[in-house]
């Protein structure tokens, strides 16, 4: 195979240009493809590490039919202290799940005396909340982040306290409408302002869970939702499917499943985004093969056209037409290799130098997000295995037709 | 029995609706340790009587032996393989393989068809080089040198598989009287040397007069005479 390889190599530096531009022509693909597989599989990655380590978690629990009327937080919907305490015990005996966190979600009317406006709350516990969405704390840009939120106290999203002009220690009302139907009123005092994120929940503020109680009257240790961090996300698809055939099981008085449970991609329209992603770079994908496929298969057509003579000579000299076969599928396979080899290198390069750079960049309402593109070798494996399995096919016809070319014709081509 | 025996050969071409009779029965022995010429006018069937001879083509009809082995039903990959273990070729344009080197080209057949290990291979080849007399040349490629040289080195590359049978297709054509006359008289040399029968195309009366058998083709039909310098 070396002395193919060798004659192989020799004949692609007999064509220096043509290589040169060929094996250009493969390495910008690749580099194309690799630089875009690096952004956007980077920003994909920290708006999912975003959505889950700081809001949804990887995933929730609810009762029955929560979900699909999620937008009123109907309280009506609350899972029991009973259906809690299940809820519990499934989870507490899986060794997949870090940390989980209840949560009670509801409306309210907040006012700061002069002004009024809705806001939604999340009344959690902050241990359990900052052990399962730990980059929560980062998204509160003004007030005390320590301990998450405090009784007594409120975090505020960001857009509220623009527009009612509040800072951390001001004091507001928050009144809401308890299951029953009666209203209550409690003041509170703002701890700290937290910067909105994309995606349903990340305008959300932050109560204490034994607020949130008071605040609608609960008596019973009734919640929303359970929002769970697994130990690796890794694992999401495996631990949900564990759980709802187990949790599935408990049915209510209707006989109908009692809990739903979903992944944080069926949470969050960034789910919707991230396919998008992942299409695009099949689409990228596509243009790269093409690109190899073409470049590659009409180097090796010239090449064969080219050397007719020569074919002629060695298939008359007793080459046999496997090994004629096997030098042309060579010579792609070496621009494959070369393309791909350089290719990688450069995008490397390029991916250390874009990540020196901490180029910031904007998504929704949110500024300053810094790209760092990330690359795996994974990545590079699969982009390189790719080019040059299709520049090995894209050389196989021409190939095919030197190896099965009559020598006497070939000796007489001029 | 002769290195090459041909009984009643016949090769027909089918030109669209037309059957062209480019060989028309023809019969002879050539005796191992030849040298022969063909000869005869263009379109008298020299190349195609050689094609057959060196297995690259098949008779219509007829027995053609080469090496005591009937090539006229060898398949693809068998005519491939006895061409790489029987014949040596050598053309009127070199075709020596311009991105090897001159030593390379004399080795490709060693490497590329036989296999040979390397020690016994560059032996070979250096045996070769030396015999053509273009050691010098070793490393140089096709390019940088002339004619003459060139078809010394397709020589050493027609020889270097110790073929029984070396087939030259207008060695000479492409080549002036002078360079002519001393590749022919190398031929000659080879075969003295190695004792391989040569078998040559030419329509040169000076050249053809070298041989020792010469086989006149005229129309597809063989005569043959005696040549201007036997062997015996």
């Amino acid at each position: 195979m070396n002395k193919l390889i060798k004659i192989a190599a020799r004949n692609l530096l007999r064509y220096q240009r043509r290589t040169f531009l060929t094996t250009l022509l493969i390495t910008i693909g690749v580099v194309a493809m690799l630089l875009f597989v690096s952004t956007s599989g980077s920003f994909k990655a920290m708006m999912v590490g975003q959505i889950t380590d700081s809001m949804i978690g990887h995933f929730q629990i609810h009762k029955k039919g929560y979900v699909s009327s999620i937008d009123s937080l109907p309280l009506t919907m609350n899972m029991s202290p009973k259906m809690f305490e299940k809820a519990q015990a499934f989870i507490s005996e899986r060794d997949d799940i870090e940390a989980w966190s209840p949560r009670i979600k509801l409306g309210a009317m907040f006012s700061n005396f002069s002004q009024t406006t809705n806001i939604r709350l999340n009344g959690v516990d902050p241990e359990k909340e900052i052990a399962t969405c730990p980059e929560l704390p980062k998204r509160i840009i003004a007030g005390k982040k320590e301990g998450l939120i405090e009784k007594g106290k409120i975090l505020i999203p960001e857009l509220i306290a623009k527009g009612l002009k509040i800072k951390p220690g001001d004091s507001i009302v928050l009144v809401a409408t308890n299951k029953d139907g009666s209203v209550n009123g409690i003041n509170f005092i703002v701890q700290g302002i937290l910067e909105g994120i994309s995606g349903p929940g990340g305008r959300d503020g932050y109560m204490h869970i034994e607020d949130a109680r008071e605040l609608l009257r609960m008596e019973d240790n009734e919640i929303s939702e359970i929002a769970v961090r697994l130990k690796k996300p890794s694992s999401l698809k495996k631990t949900l499917g564990d759980l709802s055939a187990s949790m599935g099981a408990l049915k209510n008085q209707k006989g109908k499943p009692a809990f739903e449970i979903h992944g944080w991609n069926k949470l969050s329209p960034f789910s919707n985004i991230a396919k998008m992603i992942d299409l695009m770079t099949l689409f990228i994908n596509i243009m790269l093969v093409s690109i190899v496929l073409i470049s590659v298969m009409n180097v090796m057509i010239m090449a064969v056209y080219e050397r007719i003579r020569e074919i002629g000579t060695i298939a008359a000299m007793g080459t046999q037409p496997s090994a004629i076969l096997k030098l042309f599928i060579s010579e792609g396979l070496l621009l494959g290799i070369l393309g791909a080899f350089i290719g990688s290198v450069l995008s490397v390069i390029i991916i250390v130098v874009l990540q020196q750079a901490e180029i910031t960049f904007s998504f929704g309402r949110q500024t300053g997000l810094v790209l760092y593109p990330v690359i795996g070798i994974k990545d590079i494996l699969l982009a390189s295995s790719m080019v040059i399995v299709v520049a090995v096919l894209a050389s196989v016809q021409p190939a095919w037709k030197a190896s099965k070319m009559d020598p006497i014709d070939a000796l007489r081509h001029v | 029995m002769g290195l090459v025996v041909a009984e009643n050969v016949v090769k027909t071409y089918c030109m669209g609706d037309v059957e062209v009779n480019a060989i028309k029965g023809v019969s002879f022995e050539i005796e191992p340790a030849s040298f022969v010429s063909f000869v005869g006018p263009s379109g008298s069937g020299k190349s195609t009587l050689l094609n057959m001879i060196g297995c690259l083509d098949h008779p219509s009809s007829g027995k053609l032996t080469v090496a005591g082995t009937d090539i006229s039903s060898l398949n693809r990959q068998s005519s491939a393989s006895f061409r790489g273990d029987n014949i040596g070729f050598i053309f009127q344009d070199f075709n020596l393989i311009p991105v090897l080197t001159i030593e390379e080209n004399v080795e490709y057949p060693l490497l590329m068809v036989q296999d040979w290990p390397v020690s016994k291979r560059k032996a070979r080849v250096r045996e070769l080089l030396e015999a053509v007399g273009i050691t010098e040349q070793a490393n140089k490629y096709p390019h940088q040198l002339s004619g003459g040289q060139k078809q010394r080195v397709a020589i050493a590359r027609a020889l270097v598989t110790h073929a029984k049978l070396i087939l030259a297709d207008e060695p000479t054509a492409n080549l002036d009287h002078d360079t002519a006359y001393r590749i022919i008289e190398l031929m000659k040399k080879m075969r003295d040397e190695y004792g391989s029968t040569f078998i040559f195309s030419t329509h040169d009366p000076k050249i053809m007069d070298a041989a020792e058998i010469i086989y006149t083709l005229e129309d597809g039909k063989l005569n043959q005479q005696q040549g201007g310098d036997s062997h015996e």
